[in-house]
């Protein structure tokens, strides 16, 4: 555990990813198994777990127990909610947004998929594809997640069977071709006996591929941001009027896109003036440049009105502009999508508010079809939809960027948060 | 063509400085909830680097149970002076003596449920929209599933199943006047990352982190710090030992630990090598499954 402490954590990086997946498909115990195997399920929990377990009567120690924190999950069984857990190898810092997989959570696996870098989709090699694993693939592609592993699990059951590990794949492959994923890994593993998890197989020796923990160590995440388009949502402006800093006025956000050096051009949105970087801070550090996803003050060379939901923007690299905006909608709440409806719209730093002007159609998420006929969009369902803005976004499509292409509505009246949106 | 790449601790001080931003953007009158422990220095740190050149453009918040490390209290004082923050202070002697709480009695008398109503008491006094505060998901089970902006009733009550989802880094705010919001800007922080940013940083941190020698005594296998606020059973002995803290805490509910660790790198070999959470020297965690989520419901951090 040495170099995980005060080593080699100077180099160390972070991966999100989330796993989705029903209760007897071997999630628990797969994420148990990274967990320990890593170090990261420390003996009070254990002994709190053993305690549960006992008092549940349920034999062996329950480690679905560790990620369900809330009493109406322990004393249903079930899972609620999006979990996030934590650990850390030598290499990586990683965190896991554990979400339930049954139909009507499709809601938390869209959250839980809306950061992650990588998903880990699990299939029963008895049973091969499921309807579910359809679900989560289709989820994981249009929330953008760059990776997806499938983890052919319980390969035990099947006698470690090259030919069944194979056939599911063939399958996988078929159906993948659908999806907008860059990178899918196939990992023949058994969860319970720990074969291809951490350690390799002894018993799969026709498998030459990687362990998912190596995977997940070592997989290429650093290209997972947009690098090109430079945007920079304003989020508060930053002014000291203090003795030393009296003149100062800086822009406070979080790089979204594209590299902003020192020096260079940059044109904001929607004032459409034009300036150059005068100086770019982190904290009482100076920066030459800024990439995503930093966090940075910047200041600009000439005094133009600057506020807070403005962008700055190259300006040969401009996103779209626009009033009426198409996208794809995670409905989250019990009271369906109103046709005409107006609702309160977030996108980066903007708020708006936005009118229902169609729902084009709803998408079967099991067969990946557009529902025919009765077009209302309910809780968890997905759907295309137009949207009219009372104010022009600064967009970019999803599948480009994934802050610049996101949207989330919000009831006026409630002031949930009742669905998520895709730019198309 | 060198590699636009960021470490682990780099990602998340820029997503808790977003956090922080969206907070102060968002709300009228946020606060930050300031014990004096690690996790709430770091949230301030976070705070002063992503204002900068600005002060923080909010007050301290302590409630304070009366049963606080000395150390802890200078350290604060130190530190509000330093950085010409503001300090709001509120009290749970105030809130007993003023009959909003009663006292707890008996050898396990602590203050840390009673602090719940003069935390609320302290809210509404000083009008605060949205508390912000230093917890973190892996601490324990029911904070694992908590928001990072959670929404608080009029009553300061949490229901963990009407909470709104959070996607991407999009943070809704909206509230109803009366409502308020904790907002939890290290959510994703593990302890580990917190030791290892406080070494990075080199940000100042009490005492009483490192090892040194005190007078404790032994209960139910948790090492105790003696003091005037406790009252020791016939059996309990007290003794000199060197140890040090690994959470702070009010003094009744927090354990120390066994520890020659004397600098930021010897705490952070321990902590990667030790067996027991954090928490697990906390005794107002002990008292039931679901303590922390009870807690939370009535208001709790």
């Amino acid at each position: 555990m040495k170099d995980n402490s005060t080593h080699g954590y100077l180099d160390m990086d972070l991966l999100r990813f989330t796993t989705a997946g029903s209760v007897d498909d071997g999630k628990s115990t797969l994420i148990g198994r990274l967990l320990y195997d890593s170090k990261a399920i420390f003996d009070d929990q254990m002994e709190a777990m053993e305690k549960a377990s006992s008092k549940r009567g349920t034999g062996d120690v329950d480690l679905s127990l560790l990620t369900d924190g809330l009493r109406a999950e322990r004393e249903q069984g079930i899972t609620i909610d999006v979990a996030y857990r934590y650990f850390a190898t030598p290499k990586r810092k990683f965190i896991i947004a554990d979400t339930p997989g049954h139909i009507q959570y499709t809601r938390n696996m869209v959250t839980g998929a809306s950061t992650a870098n990588l998903a880990i989709i699990l299939v029963d090699a008895r049973k091969g594809i499921q309807e579910q694993t359809n679900r989560h693939a289709f989820i994981a592609s249009l929330l953008g997640i760059p990776h997806v592993v499938f983890c052919i699990n319980k390969m035990d059951l099947v006698d470690f069977d090259e030919a069944v590990f194979t056939r599911i794949q063939k399958e996988l492959e078929d159906f993948s071709s659908k999806l907008e994923v860059r990178d899918i890994r196939y990992i023949p593993i058994s969860a319970l006996k720990g074969d291809n998890v951490v350690d390799r197989s002894q018993r799969m020796d026709w498998y030459q591929g990687p362990t998912l923990m190596y995977l997940l160590e070592n997989i290429h995440i650093a290209g997972d941001l947009n690098h090109i388009d430079r945007r920079f949502p304003v989020q508060y402006v930053v002014r000291p009027m203090t003795e030393a800093w009296h003149d100062f006025r800086g822009f406070a956000g979080r790089v979204t896109g594209g590299v902003f050096r020192k020096g260079e051009m940059v044109q904001v949105l929607p004032s459409g003036f034009q300036s150059t970087i005068k100086s770019i801070h982190l904290g009482e550090q100076e920066l030459e440049e800024a990439f995503a996803p930093q966090s940075v003050v910047i200041t600009l060379t000439d005094e133009i009105d600057v506020s807070r939901g403005d962008m700055l923007v190259s300006p040969n690299n401009m996103p779209e502009t626009g009033q009426d905006i198409d996208v794809m909608l995670c409905w989250f709440n019990e009271r369906p999508l109103q046709p005409g409806g107006k609702y309160a719209i977030k996108h980066t730093t903007r708020d708006a508010r936005c009118m229902v002007k169609e729902v084009k159609y709803r998408m079967d998420i099991n067969t990946l079809h557009k529902a025919e006929g009765d077009p209302t969009i309910r809780m968890n369902d997905i759907g295309r939809v137009h949207l009219r803005t009372t104010v022009p976004l600064h967009f970019d499509k999803y599948q480009r960027n994934r802050s610049s292409g996101s949207v989330i509505l919000i009831d006026e009246g409630t002031n949930e948060t009742v669905a998520a949106g895709m730019i198309l | 063509m060198h590699s636009y790449r960021l470490t682990h601790l780099k990602e998340l001080e820029s997503e808790s400085m977003h956090i922080l931003r969206e907070v102060a953007a968002q709300f009228e009158r946020p606060a930050l909830l300031f014990s004096g422990g690690k996790d709430s220095i770091v949230c301030f740190h976070l705070a002063r680097k992503a204002f900068f050149p600005s002060r923080v453009p909010f007050p301290l918040v302590h409630v304070d149970t009366g049963h606080n490390f000395e150390e802890t209290m200078i350290f604060r004082d130190d530190l509000v002076k330093e950085h010409g923050a503001t300090l709001l202070v509120g009290s749970v002697q105030e809130s007993i003596d003023s009959g909003r709480v009663q006292e707890e009695t008996g050898y396990y008398a602590s203050r840390n449920k009673l602090q719940t109503v003069t935390l609320l008491d302290t809210i509404e006094k000083h009008k605060i929209d949205c508390a912000i505060g230093g917890g973190r998901r892996d601490e324990e089970k029911a904070r694992a599933k908590e928001r990072v902006f959670s929404h608080r009733d009029e009553f300061g009550q949490w229901d963990p199943k009407m909470q709104r989802p959070e996607l991407w880094n999009i943070y809704n705010g909206k509230k109803r006047p009366g409502e308020h919001f904790r907002a939890f800007p290290i959510s994703n922080w593990t302890e580990m990352d917190v030791w290892q940013y406080i070494l990075l940083e080199k940000i100042p941190i009490p005492s009483i982190y490192f090892s040194h020698v005190r007078e404790v005594f032994d209960r139910d296998g948790v090492i105790y710090a003696n003091s005037s606020f406790m009252r020791l059973k016939p059996e309990e002995k007290p003794r000199q030992m060197r140890v040090r803290f690994r959470t702070i805490g009010d003094m009744s509910c927090t354990g120390a630990v066994d520890s020659p660790a004397s600098t930021l790198e010897e705490i952070i070999d321990e902590v990667a090598s030790s067996r027991v959470t954090e928490r697990g020297s906390r005794m107002d965690d002990k008292r039931s499954e679901a303590a922390m989520e009870d807690r939370k419901k009535e208001g709790y951090f």
